[in-house]
């Protein structure tokens, strides 16, 4: 059945809930301002269930309400890991067998940027959710750059430490600043380096839509939940099962960082 | 009362390694300068503004002093040598003429000019010294009319919208809501400029620059609010960053009463070079002593990186460490707004019980100091219910536990920068606690020998262990190694180095030889 609607108690019902806050002091004419605002959401009936006001001129609700639209599940559109999700010896096993040298992976947080708590959560050996982090791979070569790393830099780092991969996180979005942090990143990598020799682009963030990533120039985003081994998983299946000819076995060689 | 029982010769080993470990870095610090250091001399000497270029004019006149005749002599000899011997008698007009290019700088010879040089320099920075002083006796004052709030833990509320006059009807209503203390986030990024902006702003990243016209502005607002509401509602900024010592002035000459100033933060979390953040760190501390400002460290900031429980004793490693620094740099324990944190994963079995243990810890360890506790933030998932629950736990061991200065969580952590219902809703959790359970503390004394005490004795244990290793090792090499909060920084590493100096033996810094008169 791919036709569902929101559920309270029964099967059907459409209830949902909702909050917010208008700009004016609570009275009754407040209150039938909220409802009205629910009515246009389509929330029919409406149910107002709290009202207080907060300083002068502001009144926090909240509305329980039924609505009536209906949603398809056949109709929506998200990125399916496309790709096997593997246990971390299978990931270096695949790697000494195919790649046969260390798969270098450059991590950072680019633009103004200062946490790392996503990119350290799919970096550092520590990982996220008893997950362990990349640098846990011994064949994952990882060079942390930690916050703050400009794109020029970005882009030298990945070049002295011939990244296949480079990983950017982005936490901070206000103004949009992820999306014009991750499309610099991207260009200055186009700018720098051949298509055939341009590492694997991934960003990952709470805030990104994963659809985006042809949009913004990068080869995959990562939302929030992703955890390392979902990271690894793709790595290798995008580095050595998709674009195999770009990825010749370089003379062994292992790079600082793990 | 205690109520761990723990052991006074292992809390007196504690201080011994701590103070064994920081002392090498305090002669660092003595022996050296920074860029930002002097540029904070010359803000109390009385430069002002900045150019077209927003670039201020003690930068200008720092560098400009540094490519005539270096850092190592300190910039105020020879900048009030040019003055007597040039005929300026505005240190601003002198930072002007020397970004022109028309004044040129030595250091003064003669037992005469150096004599004449420091005199002058004396006199303009004792003047800053005297408004900072006059700062502080007007805190006081203020204080004492309009009393402070009627509970501990005070109620810390932060405000971050990029635009200080957005952030200013913002503090007020928070300040009427119930805020005890006021701190505007800065603007994501600042702390790695090697300058401060100026004037009024209005666009920030996740926060509103620090300038001394900002800080201007929200402590006139937080003066008229606090006679509003009659108790003195304190002003919180960050002097954190490149430019901490210049933060420190500019807090003192406008009367902020708390300041972010951690002994560790930059180096680990901004990646700031660890011998500027020291020699910086230093002389901030002793601006804030003589500010009468409250410090408020950062290690609620290891516990988002690393485990909160596995990392529980580095916590207690830099509050002691963070002590040391304070005490050596003037502050006194009243001072010292320790932080800790609320950030063990909830799906842990007795994790409060945990939390407990450590917050009471650090709560027998600094008996005297007003600690900061800083609520969850990685365990909040944007199930603001969840989070919601998770901070009332959070207010209740703070109050379970006697801390100082509450900063307020709000369920919308890592979802958005709070809304105005988020920060009501937190408000109302906290007014609930404190309201039902304010005095529990009075009645919690855990168990002898129960689970409590015996992780904070565990706690405290590992602490002195790792204090110890530090001792062998050497405190930078221990940061080299990424014993805090996992991150590795070498000490000839990090954002900064460029702005070192090591002091000659004619070094000259009329304020550092106020500040550390004893």
């Amino acid at each position: 059945m791919s036709i569902v609607r929101p559920y309270g108690d029964t099967t059907g019902d459409g209830m949902v809930q909702l909050s917010f806050t208008l700009p004016v002091p609570h009275d009754k004419r407040a209150e039938g301002a909220a409802l009205q605002l629910a009515g246009k959401m389509g929330m029919d009936p409406a149910m107002l269930v709290h009202a207080r006001q907060m300083g002068d001129g502001f009144t926090f609700f909240v509305v329980y309400g039924r609505v009536s639209h209906l949603v398809d599940t056949a109709q929506v559109q998200v990125v399916e890991r496309d790709f096997p999700l593997l246990g971390a010896k299978e990931i270096n096993a695949v790697i000494r067998r195919r790649l046969r040298r260390p798969l270098s992976v450059v991590g950072a947080c680019i633009g103004t940027d200062a946490h790392t708590v996503g990119i350290d959560a799919i970096l550092n050996l520590k990982g996220i959710a008893g997950e362990k982090g990349l640098e846990s791979y011994a064949e994952l070569a990882v060079t942390n750059m930690g916050a703050q790393v400009s794109v020029p830099d970005l882009v030298e780092t990945a070049r002295a430490r011939r990244a296949d991969a480079v990983l950017v996180s982005q936490v901070v979005t206000q103004r949009d600043a992820h999306l014009q942090n991750t499309r610099a990143m991207s260009a200055a990598f186009r700018e720098a380096m051949p298509a055939g020799r341009r590492p694997l682009l991934i960003v990952g963030g709470p805030r990104f839509d994963e659809l985006m990533a042809g949009e913004l120039g990068v080869d995959r985003i990562f939302g929030r939940g992703t955890t390392p081994r979902e990271v690894a998983s793709y790595l290798v299946h995008a580095i050595l099962e998709d674009r195999p000819s770009n990825r010749p076995a370089a003379t062994p060689e292992r790079t600082e960082g793990n | 009362m205690p109520k761990l029982g723990l052991d006074p010769r292992v809390v007196r080993r504690a201080r011994e390694l701590a103070a064994r470990a920081g002392q090498p870095v305090v002669d660092l610090a003595r022996s050296h300068t920074t860029v930002s250091v002097e540029r904070a001399v010359l803000r109390l000497a009385g430069v002002r503004g900045a150019d077209s270029d927003g670039i201020p004019w003690v930068n200008r006149l720092v560098d400009a002093v540094r490519a005539d005749v270096g850092l190592e002599h300190g910039v105020a000899a020879p900048a009030f040598h040019a003055m007597l011997t040039q005929g300026v008698d505005d240190v601003t007009v002198l930072a002007q003429k020397a970004a022109a290019g028309a004044v040129r700088f030595a250091v003064p010879s003669s037992r005469a000019e150096v004599t004449a040089a420091r005199r002058a320099a004396r006199r303009a920075t004792g003047a800053g010294l005297k408004a900072v002083d006059r700062r502080r006796a007007e805190r006081d004052r203020l204080i004492r009319r309009l009393g402070d709030p009627a509970q501990r833990p005070w109620i810390y509320l932060i405000v971050a919208t990029g635009d200080i006059y957005e952030d200013i009807p913002q503090a007020q209503a928070a300040a009427r809501a119930g805020a005890d203390v006021i701190a505007v986030i800065r603007s994501t990024g600042q702390s790695l400029l090697d300058y401060v902006p100026e004037g009024a702003t209005r666009e920030g990243f996740a926060g509103t620059y620090a300038t001394q016209e900002n800080f201007r502005l929200m402590r006139a607002a937080l003066d008229d609010v606090s006679r509003e509401v009659g108790r003195y509602v304190r002003l919180t900024n960050y002097a954190s960053g490149l430019c901490m010592p210049e933060m420190a002035v500019m807090a003192g000459l406008e009367r902020l009463d708390m300041m972010l100033n951690d002994s560790m933060y930059g180096i680990l979390f901004r990646d700031i070079n660890p011998v500027r953040t020291f020699v910086d760190q230093r002389f901030s501390r002793q601006v804030h002593a003589r500010a009468g400002i409250i410090i408020n460290t950062g290690e609620d900031n290891y516990l988002t990186t690393a485990d909160a429980v596995e990392a529980a004793h580095t916590v207690t490693v830099s509050q002691l460490l963070n002590e040391f620094f304070a005490h050596e740099a003037g502050l006194a324990d009243w001072q010292l707004g320790l932080g800790h944190a609320f950030e063990i994963n909830p799906e842990l079995p007795e994790s409060f019980r945990m939390e407990l243990a450590h917050a009471l810890l650090a709560r027998e360890l600094f008996p005297d100091a007003p600690l900061k506790w800083m609520p969850p933030t990685k365990h909040m998932t944007g199930d603001v219910f969840r989070g919601n629950l998770l901070d009332g736990f959070f207010n209740l061991a703070g109050a379970l536990t006697g801390q100082g200065i509450l900063l307020v969580g709000m369920m919308t952590e890592a979802v958005v920068t709070p809304w105005l219902s988020d920060r009501d809703i937190a408000l109302q959790n906290v007014r609930y606690v404190l309201n039902g359970a304010g005095k529990l503390h009075e009645d919690f004394v855990p168990a002898p020998g129960g689970f409590i005490r015996q992780r904070a004795h565990g706690v405290l244990g590992e602490a002195v262990e790792l204090l110890a290793r530090i001792v062998d090792d050497g405190l930078l090499n221990a940061i080299a190694d990424g014993t805090f909060g996992i991150m590795k920084r070498p000490a000839d590493r990090g954002k900064g180095l460029d702005g070192v100096a090591k002091q000659a033996g004619d070094y000259f810094n009329p304020v550092t030889e106020v500040l550390e008169k004893p």
